[in-house]
Parts: structure tokens; C-alpha cells; sequence
């Protein structure tokens, strides 16, 4: 396997009674999509949010291509590279496209103290933005409103937006939320197409993406990583199917 | 610096604390169960006293008068509930702050129109003038303690409200959980209406015991809402328990600052300007207080949501 | 596609025919109904003051004045509530704090008495761009001082926040006898600039609409730019803004600060067209009329601030003239346009349309 890029080391993390995470360690290389699946309530979104910045681990460290992010704030993590998409959209819903997109590139570029020019023709924000916007095919859709677009059009402006941010990692929380078998083979198309670009750390509950798109899988059961390996081992393993899939032959 | 003017001010920082906390856990609770920062609190206060201080010139009764503030202010906030407040619940912040300012724009220019720009006078009844000698010869006025014993057995019995009665196991679900309460089938709006009339009665309470003190006059509620604010950020929004403990520190720390500050300037400085330079330190004491308390716990000390 | 291959193709640009239209050109569009109600409540305001100066009617060229910075001190309040979000209840701070720049320094200029002389010597000054300058820097200083700790907070917390600093500061002032406590403090001659004569009504009104002008075009320039890009970002998903690797509370702050030193300087102005400072520029009323008007203008527009201004100014002379009681239908009137009317006059006005 090719070098580690996003590196999840022994990561605790407590609520009161409730073990949220427990010891999981976990890595992602480059060219791969590394799926975490589990149960609901199996402590992804805790997990995520010590990923993304949102919570601190209680014990354990968090590395980003070699350097330690795990006190970093949400808008450090990104600036070093780490591109994410929520479960629930969370574009800016009057604003166009673009303006969304064009968020990270302005992050990247430099600070945001830049009180004169107007960024409408700002073409070192507006062609990086409109090429992440190409690259998940909606470039038709620049100028237009989020609030107007289809729920699988803001699923990939979601991941435009991730990919302005010329990340090293992208970390996609349930993607395929809320489409149909249309949008999620879309979806998945372009997320395969992506991931010799950019690592995906991806969570998901659609098992039959999951089973395609990852190179290999992580089952959080109670906080705990139970199961590691690629599609068939996980199909395989007892105590995934006993845990998770139940009797439902994926 | 006596050991008497000590125990003194002390015991108007702790009066004044509890006049606080009469309209602090009003706003407070009215903010933990519906969410609403309420501006107009101040004007029950002033229609407390309004109402005293009318009833109590008519019927020569202090008591009958105190009944008459009390009521009136629940009233008054009952109604206000039921034609604006309610409107409010699922708007803005910034909503809410104009369309409770216009009340206090209407409430305030209504009083001067009703009863005229002098202030009304209302003093505390005979039975409760005079000083009482306390343990270790402090002499403090009556009807002062009086106040802190009102204050105190408010807080107890609001204490044994929320966590004894019915009411109060409504409020505390409201307070948790805003759905789940409407799914249990309690009235949602009429428990909001009781609880922002307990809240304005509260304040009616407080606004008609000060009146005694001072003088009843339009905007008499506006400082004392402004340091009601000061209290429940300092406690926590939300918090009747935070609510009491910043009513008290912000009672003590104000009292004791204005008349320490200055003394303790007289000691560096000539007297005129430790005065002048104590008194406008002692008006910023407590919004100090309140920015050192934020910085370390941006929620206040008991926050209840969060 | 299989690999992403770079984009050879040019980058259109928004103003390039498609018929999706960047919504940023739109707002620059003069010829609109909103562009034309626009040219036409700044071209009124210009020219019935000069018109009344030549009439003899020195009254109204003072009240235009008078609307015009209230105009000013709600365009630097409608930056932070309007576009970035920050519903601060303590603006009177920095009006009063700028007010009583002004009279301070002509008080020690007109004494001829230093302001401080430990640790340097700081002499009073009649110079309107001396007081103007600290004006500008000294509410922008308070501002970041007061707005490093409110930022910190959010929602109801912040607004009560900023209503008690700025409490603060108006009990500081009434009972800091130095510069006459509660009774304020009379500025007996108005500051004073080089060339013009700045006692003069008309010239004293140009002045302030030209330092109008200047603030909205300022505020316009600054919401088209990556700070106001960013800004906006805040004020509609913080969360959005942090994930895309920008940490809101700089931005705020920043916006914040450059509102305050907006609003400062109108109080600056205020100030010397008066002759006259007290606590009440600083108290929470004039906080509160201040989003007043911000609100009935319409939050977040552009000459939002400036409808609302007059039409406030307006009321209180129209209303003030019938009945001494007249804040009591300005609250009614308050009310009704809370619940009733969210988008302002200059929504009925020009449109509903709001300015990205």
C-alpha cells in the first residue's frame, strides 16, 4: 500500500456513561476509498466529528499527511486539506453555486482581509471554483441558487465544495443520503472517477455503493472498529453479518 | 470602615439581589421554556408599581394595593402573551428584540399618558417602617428586611413549583423538550401563557415592592431589566438556579462597590476626584464582572441549554 | 470520464450571456425600479436642503442633516445586523463614544487645557479631521474590545452582551463628572476644518452627505469583496464558511469593528451639529432606534438605513407635532411592521429582492 494520508491513531472519546468511540484507530492511503460503515448509533458521527474538527478526542491523535491535526479547528483542518461533506446539506441556501464553491479557493489563496476587489470578476476565485464544479459535472449550474437546485445536484456541489479546498482527503458523510438508485449510481460514478485524485474516507449506508466504490471497509459497532478488510472479507466476517447486516444477505 | 456599615451594605447587596431575582427568573424561565427574550419585562415591573401605588392611594391598604400590582401585571402579561408574544415564538432574535421594544415604547408612552410625567409616590405601610436592631447592634430598616424575606421565600416557592407541582414538571419538559410535551397532550399554548404571567407577575411583584422605596415612574423598569440581563448571562440563560446566584453577586458586588470604591480611592487620591473616579468605576463593577465571567465561560455559570 | 483531466476551456464570466446571470451583476444594475427609488431618495435628500437653504429655511437644512447622519450611524449598525448577522443592542456606545470625541476636544481646545498629559502630552483639538480620525479609531478600538468578547457568544447571549457594555459605558459617562456627568457637556463653537465653513448649514450638510455617501460606498465595496464574500458566508452558515477553511469569528470581528468606527463617526458629526453632547447618545433607547431603523428600512438592503432614517426623523416631526406622546404609535407602528411587514420600506419601495 502506497503512503498514509489520513491517520486516525487510538482515538477515545467519552460522553458521561456512554463510550462513544473506543479506541479506534484507523488510515486511509492515497488512491483509495476507505468505507466506514455500522448500525446507527455505532458512534460515526462522533468520529467524524474528531476528524473534521467539530469535537476533541479524549485520548488519541489524528494525523493529516504526517501532521497532527488533532487540536486543529475545523477551519485549520480544512486549510491543510481536509475537504468534508455533511449528512445533512449545508450550503449557503440563497446563494448561487459558485459562491458556495468559491468559499474554499478564497480559504486557499490566502486570508479573507481583502476589502477592495470585487470577487464577481475575480477570475483567480471563479476558474478553480468553476473546476471543481466541472470535475462533479455541474458546471451548468454555477450561477445558479442552491435553493433551486435538486437534492442530488446539492450532494455534489457539496462535494465541489470539498474539492475546492485541493484536498488531500476528502471525509463524505453519507453522500447518498436521500437519492435515488438515479443519483447514487451518478454519485458513484463520479466518486470512483475522483479517488485516484483524492483519498475518500467515505460513511455510507448504501451498501450496494459501499460494496462498489470501497477498496476497503471499517465496521463501527459501539464505538469500536470490529471488522477491517475489503468487500468480501467483510461479507464474510461473522460477526459483521451478526452485528450489522443481520439476516439480510447484502 | 465599620464592621456595622459593612454588614449593612451587605444587606442591601442582598435586598437588592433578591428584588434582581424576581425579575431575573421571570426573563429566565420565559427564555428556557419558549426562547423568547423578552424586553418588555420591565414594563410589568413598572405596571406592578403603577397599579400599587393607584390602588394603594385609593384603597389606603399597602396590601390590598400590592394584591392589585401583582394581578394587574399578570394580567397585563397574560394579554400580551395572547396578542403579540405568541407571534414571536418561531421568529428571529431580532425579531423578537424590536417587537418587545415597541411594547416598551407603548407601555411606557400609555403609563404617561394615564398618569402624567410626575412620579407617583408610594411609601411602605406604618406597621412596616422602622428599623430593626440586628445581632451585634447593626439598626436596619423594616421594610428592607421584609424585601429579602419576600425575595427568599419566592425562590423557595418557586423552587418547590418547578420541582413539587405539576406546572413545573411541564415546564421542565418544555424546557427539555419542546415536542415531546405537545405530544404528551399538554396545552402548549396555554402553558405558555401561564408561565409568561407567572413571569410578569413576578416582575409585577418586585417592581411594586421597589416602588415603596423609590419613586414609580415611566422607564423605572429599564435599569433594573438591563441588570436582570446581567444577571441571567452571568447565571446562564435558562438557569433559575444561576438566575439566583447572579441576582446575589451582582446585588453585593454593585452595593459594595459604590460605596467602597470610593472610600478606597480616598485613600490615594484628593476627595473629590476618589468620588467622582470611584462612583464611575463602581457603575461599571458589575458589566466587569460580567465580561471576566464570559471570558472564562462564554455560557454563563449554570447554562442550561448547552 | 474516468480521470480528471484540467479544464481547457475559459472560465465564463458571470456578465456573459447565459441565461443564468450571476446574481452579483444584478445588484449593480441603476435602471431597475429598486435603482431608480434609490437615485431618487439620495437625489431628495441632496437637493431639498440646498433648495431650503437658499429659501431661508436653516431649520430643515439642520433636520436634513440630522436624517443624514442617523442614516450613517444605521448604515454602520445595518453591517453588523444586516450583513453580518450580529444583532448588537449597543451601538449607542460607539455614536456616544464618537460624540463625545468631538466634545471633549473642542472642550480642552476651547479651555485650551491638555486632554492627558501622562504618559505623553495629548492637547485638545478644534480640527473636525482630528476628531474625526480619533473618532474613527477609538470606537473601532472599543468596538474589538467589546466585540472580542460578544463574538464569543451567539444569539440572545450576544445581544444582551452588547446591551450591557453598552450600559457600561452610558453609567461611566453619567457619573464621570469630569465632562459634566448627566448634564453632558455644550460645545460652544462647532469643530472646524481648513478652507470651509463648517458653521455654515449648507456647508455643515454637505459635509454629512458626503460622509453618507462614503459609508454606503464603502459598505457596498466591501460586501462585493472576499471580506464580504466571506462575511455573508457567516452570517448565513458559519458551519459552511469554517469547512471551507475560513474561522468566522476574524471576519465578524473585523466587520464588526469597521461598524462601530461607521457609527462612531456619526456620532462625531452628531455632536458638532448640535453644539452639544450627553449620556443620552449613549443610552440603550437610542441602540434600540437605531435598529429601529435599520428594520423599517429594511435589514441587510444597501439604502435600507437611509429610508429608514427618514421615514423615522419624519414620524417624530409629523407625529411629535400632533401628540407629545408619540412613541407610543411608533411602537404601534413598530409592531405592526415586525409582524406584519419583514421585508421594510425600501422592500415595499423597490422590491423584495435582497442584496446577496
Amino acid at each position: 500500500m502506497s503512503d498514509v494520508i489520513l491517520s486516525l491513531q487510538h482515538l477515545h472519546k467519552r460522553f458521561g456513561a456512554l463510550q462513544a468511540t473506543h479506541d479506534v484507530s484507523l488510515e486511509l492511503h492515497q488512491g483509495e476509498i476507505h468505507a466506514l460503515i455500522g448500525p446507527n448509533g455505532a458512534g460515526k458521527s462522533t468520529l467524524i466529528g474528531q476528524i473534521a474538527g467539530n469535537l476533541r478526542p479524549d485520548e488519541g491523535s489524528v494525523f493529516l499527511a504526517g501532521t497532527e491535526i488533532t487540536q486543529m479547528s475545523i477551519a485549520q483542518r480544512a486549510r491543510l486539506g481536509l475537504g468534508r461533506s455533511f449528512q445533512v446539506s449545508s450550503l449557503a441556501e440563497p446563494l448561487s453555486v459558485m459562491r458556495n464553491v468559491m468559499m474554499g479557493v478564497q480559504a486557499l489563496q490566502s486570508h479573507s482581509f481583502r476589502f477592495w476587489k470585487p470577487i464577481a470578476r475575480d477570475k483567480a476565485l471563479l476558474e478553480p471554483a468553476y473546476e471543481a464544479l466541472e470535475r462533479m459535472q455541474l458546471s451548468h449550474r454555477a450561477w445558479t441558487p442552491v435553493s433551486e437546485l435538486s437534492h442530488g445536484e446539492r450532494r455534489q456541489v457539496e462535494v465541489a465544495c470539498a474539492l475546492a479546498l485541493k484536498p488531500r482527503a476528502l471525509l463524505l458523510d453519507e453522500p447518498m443520503a436521500g437519492l435515488g438508485p438515479e443519483g447514487s449510481a451518478k454519485l458513484t460514478e463520479l466518486l470512483e472517477a475522483l479517488k485516484h485524485e483524492v483519498p475518500i474516507l467515505l460513511i455510507e449506508h448504501d451498501m450496494e455503493a459501499v460494496f462498489r466504490l470501497a477498496d476497503r471497509i471499517s465496521v463501527l459497532v459501539s464505538g469500536s472498529v470490529i471488522a477491517h478488510g475489503d468487500s468480501h472479507a467483510i461479507k464474510q466476517d461473522p460477526r459483521v453479518r451478526e452485528a450489522y447486516l443481520g439476516n439480510d444477505d447484502a | 470602615m465599620s464592621v456595622t456599615l459593612l454588614i449593612e451594605q451587605l444587606l442591601n447587596g442582598v435586598q437588592l439581589g433578591t428584588m434582581l431575582f424576581l425579575m431575573a427568573s421571570g426573563l429566565t424561565l420565559i427564555f428556557g421554556v419558549m426562547g423568547l427574550i423578552n424586553l418588555a419585562h420591565g414594563s410589568f415591573y413598572m405596571v406592578g408599581a403603577y397599579a400599587t401605588a393607584a390602588v394603594t392611594a385609593s384603597t389606603g391598604s399597602f396590601l390590598i394595593g400590592l394584591g392589585a400590582g401583582i394581578t394587574a401585571a399578570a394580567l397585563v402579561g397574560a394579554l400580551v402573551e395572547l396578542l403579540v408574544i405568541r407571534r414571536l415564538y418561531h421568529r428571529p432574535h431580532l425579531d423578537q428584540v424590536l417587537a418587545t421594544f415597541a411594547l416598551i415604547l407603548i407601555f411606557s408612552e400609555g403609563t404617561r399618558w394615564i398618569f402624567g410625567s410626575s412620579p407617583l409616590w408610594l411609601s411602605p405601610p406604618s406597621w412596616l417602617t422602622g428599623f430593626v436592631t440586628l445581632p451585634g447592634g447593626t439598626r436596619y430598616p423594616l421594610y428592607r428586611l421584609m424585601l429579602i424575606g419576600v425575595g427568599v421565600s419566592i425562590s423557595i416557592a418557586l423552587y418547590l413549583l418547578i420541582s413539587r407541582t405539576r406546572l413545573g414538571m411541564r415546564i421542565r419538559a418544555g424546557e427539555s423538550d419542546r415536542e415531546m410535551i405537545g405530544a404528551l397532550g399538554v396545552n402548549i399554548a396555554r402553558l405558555y401563557t401561564v408561565v409568561f404571567a407567572l413571569g410578569a407577575a413576578l416582575a409585577g411583584l418586585a417592581g411594586a415592592l421597589v416602588g415603596a422605596l423609590q419613586s414609580v415612574q415611566v422607564g423605572m423598569g429599564e435599569p433594573v431589566l438591563i441588570l436582570a440581563f446581567v444577571v441571567i448571562v452571568i447565571g446562564g440563560i435558562g438557569s433559575i438556579k444561576g438566575a439566583l446566584f447572579g441576582a446575589l453577586l451582582v446585588g453585593v458586588v454593585d452595593t459594595l462597590g459604590r460605596v467602597y470604591l470610593p472610600i478606597f480611592f480616598r485613600a490615594f487620591m484628593p476627595p473629590s476626584e476618589a468620588t467622582g473616579t470611584g462612583a464611575a468605576l463602581a457603575a461599571m463593577l458589575i458589566y466587569i464582572l460580567m465580561a471576566v465571567i464570559l471570558a472564562f465561560k462564554p455560557k454563563g455559570l449554570f447554562s442550561a441549554h448547552d | 470520464m474516468t480521470n480528471y483531466t484540467p479544464v481547457s476551456k475559459k472560465t465564463p464570466m458571470p456578465s456573459q450571456g447565459t441565461a443564468e446571470v450571476a446574481p452579483a451583476t444584478q445588484v449593480d444594475s441603476h435602471f431597475g425600479r429598486k435603482g431608480i427609488v434609490q437615485m431618487i431618495l439620495l437625489g431628495l435628500l441632496l437637493l431639498l436642503p440646498i433648495a431650503a437653504y437658499f429659501l431661508g429655511h436653516l431649520y430643515y437644512v439642520n433636520l436634513a442633516s440630522r436624517i443624514t447622519i442617523i442614516a450613517m450611524a444605521a448604515v454602520g449598525l445595518n453591517l453588523a445586523i444586516g450583513y453580518g448577522g450580529m444583532v448588537s443592542f449597543g451601538h449607542a456606545a460607539y455614536f456616544g463614544l464618537g460624540g463625545y470625541i468631538a466634545g471633549i476636544s473642542a472642550y480642552h481646545a476651547f479651555d485650551m487645557t491638555p486632554f492627558m498629559t501622562w504618559p505623553f502630552n495629548v492637547p485638545g483639538s478644534d480640527s473636525l479631521l482630528v476628531v474625526w480620525l480619533a473618532a474613527i479609531v477609538l470606537c473601532g478600538l472599543l468596538a474589538l474590545a467589546i466585540g472580542a468578547i460578544s463574538l464569543r457568544t451567539t444569539g440572545v447571549y450576544f445581544i444582551m452582551i452588547t446591551l450591557a457594555f453598552a450600559q457600561m459605558i452610558y453609567y461611566f459617562a453619567n457619573s464621570w463628572p469630569t465632562y459634566g456627568g448627566e448634564d453632558g457637556l455644550p460645545i460652544y463653537l462647532r469643530n472646524s476644518l481648513p478652507i470651509v465653513d463648517t458653521t455654515n448649514a449648507l456647508t455643515y450638510f454637505l459635509i454629512c452627505f458626503t460622509g453618507l455617501v462614503l459609508a454606503m460606498a464603502i459598505t457596498s465595496r466591501l460586501m462585493k469583496s472576499r471580506f464580504g464574500a466571506a462575511l455573508t458566508m457567516a452570517r448565513l452558515n458559519d458551519v459552511r464558511l469554517a469547512t471551507a477553511g475560513i474561522s468566522p469569528y476574524p471576519i465578524r470581528l473585523v466587520a464588526f469593528v469597521i461598524s462601530a468606527a461607521i457609527t462612531g463617526l456619526a456620532g462625531a458629526l452628531y455632536a458638532d451639529l448640535n453644539g452639544f453632547i450627553s449620556p443620552t447618545m449613549l443610552s440603550w433607547h437610542f441602540s434600540g432606534e437605531l435598529m429601529v431603523i435599520v428594520i423599517l428600512g429594511g435589514v441587510g438592503r444597501l439604502y435600507g438605513p437611509l429610508a429608514g432614517a427618514i421615514l423615522f426623523v419624519m414620524m417624530e416631526m409629523l407625529l411629535g407635532g400632533i401628540t407629545e406622546y408619540w412613541q407610543l404609535f411608533l411602537g404601534l407602528v413598530l409592531l405592526g411592521v415586525v409582524l406584519f411587514a419583514k421585508h421594510g420600506v425600501m422592500g415595499w419601495l423597490a422590491g423584495r429582492e435582497r442584496n446577496e
